[in-house]
C-alpha cells in the first residue's frame, strides 16, 4: 500500500516497503556481481600492456598511413567472394528455414510433443553457435575455401531465420486460415492460400535483414580459412604490413555501408 | 435438410458451450440464431462444418452423418457448406479475385491452385458473382484496400462460388455501420432466395434478425430457449433470451434517409446462376 | 453500386494473377540479373569435391563424438573457460550499456543539438561497422592476450547495438507526453526521468537481455583470436582432435544460450 496514514497525514511513497527492499537487494546484488567479475578480469590482465596501449595504438595508426592503394586491385576477388558467401549462405538458410519454421510454429506443427521440440532444438543449436565456430568446424571437415564459408553462414542463419519466421507464423490471423479451411481446401492449399500470404512480408524482411548481417559476418570468416576478405586481413596482420591492413579495413567499411544501404532500399520496396 | 441431434460441445477449459442442441433446418429456410455473447452461437455453426469438433451428438446434412467423416470426406462436404465470417476473414494480402477463387479450392488440385490456373468456368462464375455484388471492376485490387462493406461482399462471393447447399453466417454485420449492415443482410437474403439456399445466420442485432429471417432461434447458455417466427419475439421472450441484459441496446438505429439509398442495392435484377 | 458490364460480356473473360512487379521490362531484367548473378556466384565458388569427400570420414568421427560428449577429461579447462566467458559477458554488457546511454541520448534527433547528434551518430556508425572479431583482433594486438581484449571488443559492439536502438526508440516516443512533462517546468534531468525513461524503459530492458545473450555467444569466438573465454578452450580441443571435448563445449554453449533466452523472456514479461 503505497499511501500510508501517519499522524493523520497521508504519506505517499512510490512503492511499499517490501518491494522497495526487494529492488534494493537486486541492485546491491547486481553491483556485487559486477565488481566481482571485474576483479576476476583484472586479475587476468597485464595492466602494463593496458597503460601502454595508447602509445601502441598511436604507433599502429601511424604505420597504417598512408594506405597502400595499389593493393586495392588484388582485393576485388576477395570482396566478390565475401558477397557470394553472404548471398548463397542466406539463400541456403532461407530455403531450409522455411519448412523448419512451419514445423516449429505452435499452430502449424504436425506434432507438438515430438516434432516441435526437434525443430526448436535445431533452431537453438544453429543460433547458439557463431558462424565463425561453424566455419572452424567446416574447414576442418571439408577443407578451406568459399564453400565452407557458404555452409557456415547458412548453418548459422537457419536458426535465426526460422526463429523469426515461426514467431511470425504464430502471430497470423487464424480466422483467415479458418475461412480457407471452411471451403474444403486440403492441407497444402490452406498453407498456400491462408498462411503463406500472411507471412510473406515478414519472410522477405527477415531474409534481407539477415543478408545484411551476413555480409558483416562473412568479412571475418577468412580468419579461420573459410574464404572472403578475412583471409587477406589475417595474412596482412601476420606479415605486419599495416598499410595493407588499413586498405582492407576501408574496403570492409565500404562493403558494409553499401550492403546496409541496399538492404534498407530493398526492405523499403518490399514492405 | 440439416439436422442437429443432442449436440454437445465442451471445451478443454471445461466450459460447456452447447448443452444438447436439437435443431432441424429444412431446405431453403433462412434461420437467424440470436442470443447474448457467450451463448454458444458461434460454436454451434462451427460444429456444423467441424471447424470446432463437437464433443458428442450428431450433425447430418441430407441424411449424411458429418461427425464421423474422415478428413478427406469432410473436405468434400465442406465444399457444399458456404461460410461467411465476422470481420470478413478475407486473406488480406491476396487480391479480390484470389479470395473469391479460394471458394473453389476444394474442387481443384493443389498444383492448379498453386499456379492460379483455375478452370475458365470458375473464372466466369467468379466474375458473375462479383458483378452481382457490384465489385467486378475491383477484381485485381488487394483485399486490404477495400472498405468493410466491400470486403463482406467479397466474403459472400467466396461462399457462393462453392455452390453450397447451406450457408453458415457468423455475425456478418458485426463490424459494419448500420446502413451497410442492412445492405449486407438484404443481399444475403436475396441470394438465398435466388439459389434456394438454407442458411443459419448468427446475429446479435434482434431487429435485423426480425427483418431478414423467416425463423428465429434464441440461444442462451448453450440451450435453445426460443424457436419460432420473428413476430413471436415479444419483450418477454427477449428478456428470457438476453436475461438482465438490455436487449434494446443490441439494436442499431438506422436513419430514415439512409433507408432510401439503402433500397438501391435491392433493385438489381437477380443475375446469379441457378 | 451500378453494374459496369452486362453479364454476358463477363463470360470467357480471362484472369491471371497480377504480377508482383507491374513493369514487364523491369520484371524480366531483374529475373535475368538474378539468374546471371547466381550462375557466376556458383561458378566462382570453387568446390574441391575430392577434398570434401576426404572430409566425410572426419565429419562422421566428429558427429559420432557427440555420442557421448566428454565433459570430464577437460572439465577444469572447460569450467574456467565458461566462467571467463560469463564474466566477460557480464562486464561488457554492463559497461557497454552504461556508455551507450549518453551516446544514445546524444544520437536522438528530438533530444540533442545538431553537433552532438552528428558526433554521436558517427560514434555509433563506427562501432557498428566492424564485427566484434576484428575489433578483438586489434585489441589483442594492443592489450595483449586475455579477456580484457575480449571485453573491449564486446563493449564496443554493445555500444553500437544498444545506442542505436535506444536513439531510435527515443525518436519514436510520444511527443505529447514529453511536452506535458516539460510544461510543468521540470529541469532537463527531471524531464528525462519522468517523460522519456518511462516510455523507453520496458523495451530497453528487453533489449539489454537480448544483448547479454548476443555477448555470450560472441564471447565464445573472441577466444579464437586470443581474446579469452571459452573460445580458446574450444580451439585447443579442435587442434588436439579431442572432438568429444569440443562436443561437450558446444553443448554447454547451447545450454547456456537456452537458459539465458528463457530467462530473458521471463524478465521481459515481468517488466511489461
Amino acid at each position: 500500500m503505497p499511501v500510508n496514514e501517519k499522524n493523520g497525514l497521508k504519506a505517499w511513497q512510490r512503492r511499499d516497503r517490501n518491494s522497495q527492499l526487494l529492488i534494493w537487494a537486486i541492485q546491491f546484488a547486481a553491483v556485487a556481481i559486477f565488481v566481482y567479475c571485474w576483479q576476476l578480469i583484472s586479475d587476468k590482465t597485464i595492466w602494463m600492456f593496458v597503460t601502454d596501449a595508447p602509445r601502441q595504438a598511436a604507433d599502429m595508426a601511424s604505420r597504417m598511413i598512408p594506405p597502400k592503394w595499389d593493393y586495392l586491385s588484388t582485393l576485388w576477388m576477395p570482396v566478390w567472394d565475401t558477397i557470394t558467401i553472404a548471398t548463397l549462405g542466406t539463400l541456403m538458410a532461407i530455403v531450409m528455414a522455411f519448412p523448419i519454421a512451419f514445423l516449429a510454429a505452435r499452430n502449424t506443427t504436425p506434432s507438438k510433443t515430438f516434432i516441435r521440440p526437434i525443430a526448436l532444438f535445431i533452431i537453438v543449436s544453429s543460433r547458439s553457435i557463431n558462424s565463425l565456430l561453424w566455419a572452424l568446424m567446416l574447414v576442418m571437415v571439408i577443407g578451406p575455401g568459399v564453400f565452407a564459408g557458404v555452409l557456415a553462414i547458412g548453418f548459422r542463419s537457419i536458426g535465426f531465420c526460422a526463429k523469426l519466421l515461426y514467431e511470425a507464423i504464430e502471430e497470423i490471423d487464424e480466422t483467415q486460415v479458418e475461412a480457407v479451411t471452411a471451403t474444403g481446401a486440403n492441407g497444402p492449399q490452406i498453407l498456400n492460400y491462408g498462411i503463406v500470404p500472411q507471412i510473406l512480408p515478414a519472410f522477405a524482411g527477415i531474409s534481407v535483414f539477415r543478408w545484411d548481417i551476413n555480409i558483416r559476418e562473412s568479412t571475418v570468416l577468412g580468419l579461420v580459412g573459410a574464404g572472403g576478405i578475412g583471409l587477406q586481413l589475417n595474412a596482412s596482420i601476420n606479415t605486419v604490413t599495416w598499410t595493407q591492413v588499413s586498405v582492407i579495413l576501408l574496403v570492409i567499411l565500404g562493403t558494409v555501408i553499401v550492403s546496409e544501404w541496399v538492404s534498407a532500399k530493398v526492405r523499403h520496396a518490399i514492405i | 435438410m440439416l439436422r442437429l441431434d443432442t449436440l454437445v460441445k465442451q471445451y478443454k477449459t471445461g466450459d460447456l458451450a452447447l448443452k444438447g442442441i436439437d435443431l432441424e433446418v429444412p431446405d431453403g429456410q433462412v434461420m437467424a440464431l440470436i442470443g447474448p455473447s457467450g451463448a454458444g452461437k458461434s460454436t454451434l455453426i462451427r460444429c456444423v462444418n467441424r471447424l470446432v469438433e463437437p464433443t458428442s451428438g450428431k450433425v447430418s446434412l441430407n441424411d449424411m452423418e458429418l461427425t464421423t467423416l474422415s478428413q478427406g470426406r469432410l473436405r468434400k462436404v465442406r465444399r457444399r457448406i458456404g461460410m461467411i465470417f465476422q470481420e470478413y476473414a478475407l486473406v488480406e494480402r491476396l487480391t479480390v479475385m484470389e479470395n473469391v477463387l479460394t471458394g473453389r479450392l476444394g474442387y481443384v488440385s493443389f498444383w492448379r491452385s498453386y499456379f492460379r490456373k483455375f478452370p475458365q468456368s470458375d473464372i466466369d462464375e467468379a466474375f458473375r458473382l462479383l458483378a452481382r455484388v457490384g465489385l467486378d471492376h475491383m477484381a485485381d485490387k488487394r483485399a486490404d484496400e477495400l472498405s468493410g462493406g466491400q470486403r463482406q461482399r467479397v466474403g459472400i462471393c467466396r461462399a457462393l462460388i462453392q455452390d453450397p447447399e447451406l450457408l453458415l453466417v457468423d455475425e456478418p454485420t458485426a463490424s459494419l455501420d448500420p446502413k451497410t449492415s442492412r445492405q449486407i443482410m438484404r443481399l444475403i437474403r436475396e441470394l438465398c432466395a435466388e439459389r434456394k439456399l438454407s442458411a443459419i445466420i448468427n446475429i446479435h442485432d434482434v431487429l435485423l434478425a426480425q427483418m431478414f429471417a423467416e425463423r428465429i432461434v434464441g440461444l442462451q447458455l448453450g440451450e435453445i430457449v426460443y424457436d419460432g417466427p420473428p413476430d413471436g419475439l415479444t419483450p418477454d421472450v427477449l428478456t428470457q433470451i438476453y436475461g438482465e441484459e438490455d436487449w434494446e441496446a443490441t439494436i442499431e438505429k438506422v436513419d430514415d434517409e439512409d433507408e432510401v439509398e439503402d433500397e438501391l442495392i435491392g433493385v438489381e435484377p437477380a443475375l446469379g446462376s441457378g | 453500386m451500378t453494374l459496369s458490364h452486362p453479364t454476358e460480356s463477363l463470360v470467357g473473360r480471362r484472369w491471371k494473377r497480377p504480377p508482383f512487379i507491374a513493369n514487364p521490362m523491369l520484371r524480366w531484367c531483374l529475373a535475368l540479373g538474378a539468374a546471371i548473378y547466381l550462375a557466376v556466384a556458383f561458378g566462382t565458388m570453387e568446390v574441391n569435391w575430392s577434398r570434401v569427400a576426404d572430409g566425410l570420414p572426419r565429419a562422421q568421427r566428429f558427429l559420432s563424438s557427440f555420442f557421448p560428449p566428454d565433459f570430464t577429461s577437460r572439465a577444469e579447462d572447460i569450467f574456467d573457460g565458461i566462467l571467463e566467458s560469463l564474466w566477460m559477458t557480464v562486464i561488457s554488457t554492463v559497461v557497454g550499456i552504461a556508455i551507450s546511454i549518453p551516446v544514445g541520448l546524444g544520437a536522438a534527433r528530438n533530444l540533442s543539438p545538431r553537433p552532438v547528434y552528428l558526433f554521436s551518430r558517427a560514434v555509433l556508425a563506427i562501432s557498428r561497422t566492424f564485427p566484434e572479431i576484428i575489433v578483438a583482433l586489434f585489441a589483442v594486438k594492443l592489450f595483449g592476450f586475455g579477456p580484457f581484449a575480449g571485453f573491449l571488443a564486446l563493449s564496443l559492439g554493445t555500444i553500437g547495438f544498444y545506442g542505436k536502438l535506444l536513439a531510435e526508440d527515443i525518436e519514436d516516443m510520444d511527443p505529447v507526453q514529453a511536452e506535458a512533462v516539460k510544461a510543468t517546468g521540470s529541469s532537463w534531468f527531471q524531464w528525462l526521468n519522468y517523460a522519456v525513461q518511462p516510455q523507453v524503459m520496458p523495451r530497453m530492458i528487453g533489449l539489454g537481455m537480448y544483448r547479454f545473450d548476443i555477448n555470450f555467444r560472441e564471447s565464445a569466438v573472441v577466444g579464437i583470436v586470443g581474446g579469452g573465454g571459452i573460445g580458446a578452450t574450444l580451439l585447443t580441443s579442435f587442434d588436439r582432435y579431442e572432438f568429444d571435448s569440443s562436443a561437450a563445449i558446444l553443448l554447454i554453449i547451447i545450454g547456456i544460450v537456452m537458459v539465458v533466452e528463457y530467462s530473458s523472456g521471463y524478465v521481459r514479461r515481468w517488466v511489461q
